[in-house]
């Protein structure tokens, strides 16, 4: 016993090593995934608070781009409602039209810690689980889709941006309707996605736009992904693979919106069947 | 005494913000990222306990990590350096001899020590902070890429550093 104390004092730095390694690597292992996230995050009270305050003073900086954005945006708004259209028929009579009901909302918010050069980034927005947000919810901007929800806290939540090892959206190729799904490349380059699982036949051209499928749960059919710039990825198999410039800067993120699908519940029931049937 | 435990604080203090509000931001062609604040550890003094190098290390590792979204990646890797850290000095420093507790710095220990410690250090943390953070062989290469220029950024920054704040050993 006493031998083994001595070996012990002796190489006290192997021992401390092992224990806080071993704790460190706990911790690594466990809350990584973000299937059960914990407080070390940037939704925490300190970080959080001390990333709004230094966004507050960074945002000034950019104000000229984000008033360019939304006066583009405001415009394209303007030119689809009701009152830009004319009528070309002389109206008779009118109708209550019963036949569309809202299925997704939006909430904007700010974003307040981004970043773009890790392997797996996420993004951190200045709305929480008070103004409505849920883990799952789709977060998109006005050029594009962002990301998905994957943490909140009451004022504050963690986005998992596209720029992610596990971020993977179901994707199709806007004029002929052929669906894949769209990962980030291995090359690590903010601007570049890869666009997968395309059928064989389908002949794509670059430039052509990528916009979400309808078969995805968390956006709209057609919001913007990005334009088809190389047809010649690597890998693919039996399916083609292609690069796609994504549409959204992400290191110029400012406002995104989150997306409420009020019929996301009932799709995850759904999902949810399919897998005792199977 | 209290001199060092302040100075070591401010320092804690000082690296930390520097590195989550402004080298956070930097890259370089999207792949050499630097990571300054482990300059806290390579410069905590020589008569630190071992208990408390493991300790800090582990905090300034959590402490990053909190702000990176990496709960436990940067702490690893701070361990992994301490231990080297230990290890380094424990071959080529000399115990005895030492009065009024010096740091290993620039000044005190000449430009060809602390190059070969840092340089040692920062290869092994990068490498191990890289290659936890991916997970993966099969991305390797781009990998090896990043650790390398990502270390050699690092240690510019280091030097740069020490070269600013260099005292010449008032012995």
């Amino acid at each position: 016993m006493r031998n083994l104390l001595i070996f012990i004092s002796k190489y006290n730095a192997f021992f401390l090593f092992l224990i806080f390694e071993i704790s460190a690597l706990i911790i690594y292992v466990k809350y990584n995934s973000f299937q059960r996230a914990t407080y070390l995050n940037t939704t925490n009270q300190v970080s959080g608070k001390m990333y709004a305050r230094v966004n507050e003073l960074n945002s000034y900086l950019s104000l000229k781009d984000v008033n360019d954005s939304l006066a583009a945006e405001n415009a394209r708004l303007h030119s689809q409602l009701q009152s830009s259209y004319y009528a070309d028929t002389a109206a008779t009579h009118t109708i209550t039209d019963s036949v569309y009901k809202q299925q997704y909302t939006y909430t904007e918010a700010k974003v307040i810690d981004n970043t773009i050069n890790k392997r797996n980034n996420y993004i951190t927005i200045l709305k929480g689980s008070k103004d409505g947000i849920k883990k799952g919810m789709g977060v998109i901007c006005n050029t594009g889709v962002v990301g998905k929800v994957v943490y909140t806290e009451e004022h504050l939540s963690l986005v998992q941006s596209l720029l992610h090892k596990d971020a993977k959206v179901s994707a199709m190729l806007a004029d002929t309707k052929d669906i894949g799904s769209l990962v980030w490349g291995t090359d690590m380059n903010p601007h570049v996605g890869l666009l997968m699982d395309i059928p064989n036949h389908v002949k794509p051209r670059i430039g052509q736009w990528v916009v979400t499928s309808t078969y995805s749960s968390l956006y709209p059919a057609g919001i913007h992904l990005g334009k088809v710039s190389n047809l010649h990825a690597k890998g693919g198999g039996f399916f083609l693979n292609m690069e796609v410039n994504f549409s959204v800067d992400f290191a110029k993120l400012q406002y995104v919106y989150v997306v409420n699908n009020k019929l996301y519940l009932e799709r995850e029931s759904l999902d949810a069947q399919k897998k005792p049937d199977e | 005494m209290s001199r060092v435990i302040i100075i070591n604080l401010i320092r804690f203090i000082v690296l930390v913000l520097f590195q989550v509000f402004l080298l956070k931001n930097f890259s370089l062609y999207n792949l050499s990222v630097p990571y300054l604040y482990i300059l806290f550890i390579l410069l905590l003094p020589f008569e630190t306990p071992n208990l408390l190098l493991f300790l800090l290390s582990f905090l300034l590792g959590l402490t990053i990590d909190m702000f990176y979204n990496t709960p436990g990646l940067h702490a690893a890797s701070c361990v992994v350096l301490a231990l080297v850290r230990v290890l380094f000095i424990s071959v080529t420093v000399q115990k005895d001899g030492f009065d009024n507790e010096p740091e290993p710095t620039l000044g005190n220990m000449g430009f060809r020590w602390f190059f070969t410690y840092s340089a040692l250090l920062i290869i092994i943390h990068h490498f191990f902070l890289f290659n936890l953070e991916v997970f993966r062989l099969d991305e390797m290469q781009y990998t090896l890429v990043r650790f390398i220029s990502s270390a050699a950024f690092t240690l510019f920054l280091i030097l740069i550093s020490s070269f600013l704040f260099y005292r010449r050993k008032e012995r």
